[in-house]
């Protein structure tokens, strides 16, 4: 295994992160937060609209700055750890771009890095195979389907083999088919190069299946109110979704985001 | 969104796109050859006299016999537009990259262009006359640059400054410098809009070279051309010289046209699937 596939550690200690401080308007977004992510760990976080989940996952990514706290990412401050490029994102929206077929949409990171041409096609190719679109490498991004767009911007993601995974709802705009496909891919391949992930998702079975840990948030102000350990081992067979085990961990998630549900009126996605 | 087409060979490829093309241009010929023609048939039934209307017979004829004076005048006239309109385009583009790089630039910048944008810039024709005297082409390009400059400049303004914020985060969290965003993300982002003004100013250039010159100046060009014709009632000749006018701006925009579909190839490919 090569040095940049080691998994990394985060280490969130007692943040908080206000919008608009001091005006009539003030959010908290999130209020003393403290998560430790194990190296090679999968961490799902769940919870409704506002809970402050995606602002906790862009912390991370250091995009934007905590109002109180510390972050570290292998015991480095955030923000050295992004300019080392120690994570790789993926987003709600593809954020492909127009002007680049899709292998040079993949390519673009390893581009950043100053790959040579020959090292990055190779590159891109074999994500495009592993998000099954290598006939589309020569095609630009208007020509495929949302859901594929996802996929390709799944690929970029990965193809700089980042120890760290930051993913916020990546599979949101997927049909329920090509989704529980790129769980189980998404879930191979973290499994094979050990990654650590941090994955932000409205769906409990979403959650369930792929993390060792949920991590379940409630809203205004945004703070962890439980995490769900899941440990449903081997999940390569189809049968994973299918296991009572897996029904009763789904449930537990589901009850604990029903216990913020009874304070707050909002609506979980239980898909 | 549409998934690619299924690939079809390139016989029958090529012959839809035929078809297409055929469908898309023979109605407006058509109805342009019938209007031609009421015209003509109007002219003769009604009898109307050669100093109000003349014929498109008559119109060709003159277009014919003065082909040599209006190559000639149209070349003096498009060397007037394509150099301002290069030199406007330049200039544009040199300003939106201030403005957008300078908050201050662009706050101030951005609503004299708006107003000035609103004036008819051509009028100010017979004042760079006397500026930069008449027996010189200076005055007719820098109105031409002035006119081409404002929509080329608002387009490209908008282009450099519209990114999308999931393209803003995606190269923070790449960590790349602010040299590299500017060519990998914000020119590719603002080609489309840059090439658009650049179409704008393209018509505009060459509507603003003729019109300048009916004020005066040299008499080398198409617009000189067509005010002598008509002092002298010479209707049809007129019309002989506006005609070279049309094919003129039309070939400066069909010009735009082309760079826009060389120097977006992503855009090109999209637009054919959309128009066939």
């Amino acid at each position: 295994m090569s040095n940049e596939s080691a998994a990394s550690s985060v280490t969130v200690t007692g943040v908080s992160k206000v919008f608009n401080s001091g005006k009539s308007n003030q959010v908290d977004a999130l209020l003393d937060v403290s998560l430790v992510v194990k190296p090679g760990e999968f961490v799902s976080l769940i919870g409704p609209s506002g809970c402050g989940k995606s602002t906790l996952l862009r912390l991370i990514a250091d995009l934007t700055q905590p109002s109180n706290g510390v972050i570290t990412i292998n015991g480095k401050p955030a923000k050295q750890a992004r300019l080392d490029q120690d994570y790789g994102m993926a987003f709600q929206q593809a954020g492909l771009f127009d002007w680049r077929k899709v292998a040079r949409n993949v390519e673009l990171p390893l581009e950043l890095r100053g790959w040579n041409k020959a090292k990055r096609q190779a590159r891109s190719m074999e994500m495009l195979e592993l998000v099954k679109l290598p006939d589309f490498a020569d095609h630009y991004p208007w020509e495929l389907s949302g859901g594929m767009q996802q996929r390709v911007a799944i690929a970029r993601a990965l193809a700089i083999d980042p120890p760290l995974l930051l993913m916020d709802e990546p599979f949101g705009a997927l049909d329920e088919m090509t989704r529980e496909h790129m769980q189980a891919e998404l879930t191979r391949i973290c499994g094979a190069t050990g990654k650590t992930v941090i994955f932000v998702t409205h769906s409990i079975p979403e959650a369930v299946y792929l993390s060792d840990r949920v991590v379940v948030m409630s809203p205004r102000p945004g703070k962890i109110v439980n995490i769900v350990d899941v440990n449903l081992g081997d999940r390569t067979g189809h049968e994973t979704r299918e296991l009572s085990e897996f029904f009763t961990k789904v449930i537990e998630v589901r009850e604990a985001l029903r216990g913020i549900e009874l304070g707050h009126a909002h609506g979980v996605d239980e898909r | 969104m549409a998934v690619a087409p299924p690939r079809r060979t390139s016989d029958s490829r090529f012959g839809a796109l035929v078809k297409t093309r055929l469908v898309q241009i023979i109605p407006p010929l058509a109805w342009g050859a019938l209007f031609l023609l009421a015209w003509e048939r109007l002219v003769i039934w009604r009898n109307i006299k050669p100093f109000l209307l003349p014929a498109p017979s008559a119109i060709w004829q003159q277009v014919l016999k003065n082909r040599d004076q209006i190559l000639q005048t149209s070349k003096a006239t498009g060397s007037n537009a394509l150099s301002g309109l290069l030199i406007g385009a330049v200039l544009a583009v040199l300003v939106a990259f201030a403005a957008q790089r300078f908050r201050v630039v662009g706050g101030l910048l951005a609503p004299i262009a708006a107003a000035v944008n609103t004036m008819p810039i051509v009028a100010l024709g017979p004042v760079f006359y006397n500026l930069f005297g008449s027996t010189s082409d200076t005055a007719r390009r820098v109105v031409v640059a002035l006119v081409a400059f404002f929509p080329i400049f608002v387009n490209t303004l908008k282009g450099l400054t519209q990114v999308e914020p999931v393209h803003e985060e995606l190269m923070r969290s790449y960590a790349a410098s602010g040299s590299k965003f500017l060519r990998l993300v914000r020119l590719p982002n603002a080609l489309p809009f840059l090439l658009t003004g650049l179409r704008i100013g393209a018509s505009l250039s060459v509507i603003a070279a003729v019109v300048v010159e009916y004020f005066g100046g040299l008499q080398n060009g198409l617009g000189n051309r067509v005010s002598s014709a008509v002092t002298s009632s010479a209707n049809a000749r007129a019309w002989a010289y506006i005609c070279g006018a049309c094919l003129l701006g039309l070939i400066f925009y069909v010009s735009a046209l082309i760079l826009e579909r060389v120097a977006m190839p992503w855009q090109a490919k999209r637009k054919a699937s959309q128009s066939a």
